[in-house]
């Protein structure tokens, strides 16, 4: 089996601007590789998501994108706060966000659900006061 | 619908893209929240807010968005504008609110369920 190709983006927290930057750019690359429209959508929604919640909640963090022959990974790692309660979080409409992110158009309680909705399956390693690791697998 | 009947139906002001005016769009959705666009939009090429940053801009991006509309005269930052360039997303200024913009598009065959009508 052939190397996955990789991208890494460090994600600066607390930015808000310039969130969503790493997004735009794998979906750049991942349309130069030629990968099918609907896969590429998926893949830069739920990393849009995970990369806005990086920047909210954890202080930034890296985001990695790996393009395997038959899916794409993507993993979100970073030194936040953690999740205290994973069941609560991924419920729709359930949100920590201040205030002031809800008025920038974030912090709706859609972002761990959405990143579960547009991919074939999440994995959500938390610890609190150390951090959260997220893998997501999009298959082919 | 072309983008430039978007444009006369709401009055509106063209930011940028005005080359792709002629361009064919099938469906659009209406939001502040960006979250619910990224949830629940499917296939619509055009997305009607009030919201003004970035993230307005990379969510369009996001779910292949073709144009923006911002309602109540609310403009785009030059950033914004530069980010919606380069992506090459058609910007519109409109001073109807949300619900009227939305309406008149709708009334005019612009539905909301990304089928062709």
């Amino acid at each position: 089996m052939s190397e996955p190709l990789k991208f890494r983006f460090d994600v600066q927290g607390g930015n808000f601007t310039s969130a969503g930057q790493a997004s735009v750019l794998v979906k750049k690359n991942l349309r130069q590789i030629g990968l099918p429209p609907e896969i590429i959508r998926r893949v830069s929604i739920a990393m849009y998501e995970g990369e806005i919640n990086m920047v909210i909640h954890a202080g930034g963090g890296v985001a990695e994108v790996l393009v395997f022959e038959d899916k794409v990974e993507i993993v979100l790692d970073d030194k936040g706060p953690g999740i205290p309660n994973i069941e609560l979080a991924m419920k729709e409409g359930f949100s920590t966000a201040p205030d002031n992110i809800r008025s920038l158009g974030f912090g709706a309680g859609m972002g761990l659900p959405n990143m579960k909705r547009y991919t074939d399956s999440m994995n959500i390693e938390t610890e609190l006061g150390k951090g959260t690791k997220i893998t997501m697998v999009v298959n082919f | 619908m072309k983008i430039s009947a978007i444009k006369e139906l709401l009055k509106a002001e063209v930011i940028c893209g005005e080359e792709d005016l002629e361009r064919e769009v099938y469906s659009a959705c209406g939001s502040d929240m960006m979250s619910d666009v990224l949830a629940y939009v499917k296939d619509q090429g055009v997305l009607l807010t009030g919201l003004v940053n970035s993230q307005v801009i990379r969510t369009a991006e996001m779910m292949d968005m073709v144009c923006i509309v911002f309602v109540r005269n609310k403009r785009p930052t030059e950033e914004m504008v530069e980010l919606a360039k380069e992506m090459g997303i058609v910007m519109l200024c409109s001073p109807k609110r949300m619900y009227e913009a939305c309406g008149k598009l709708y009334m005019n065959g612009l539905n909301g369920n990304g089928a062709t009508v």
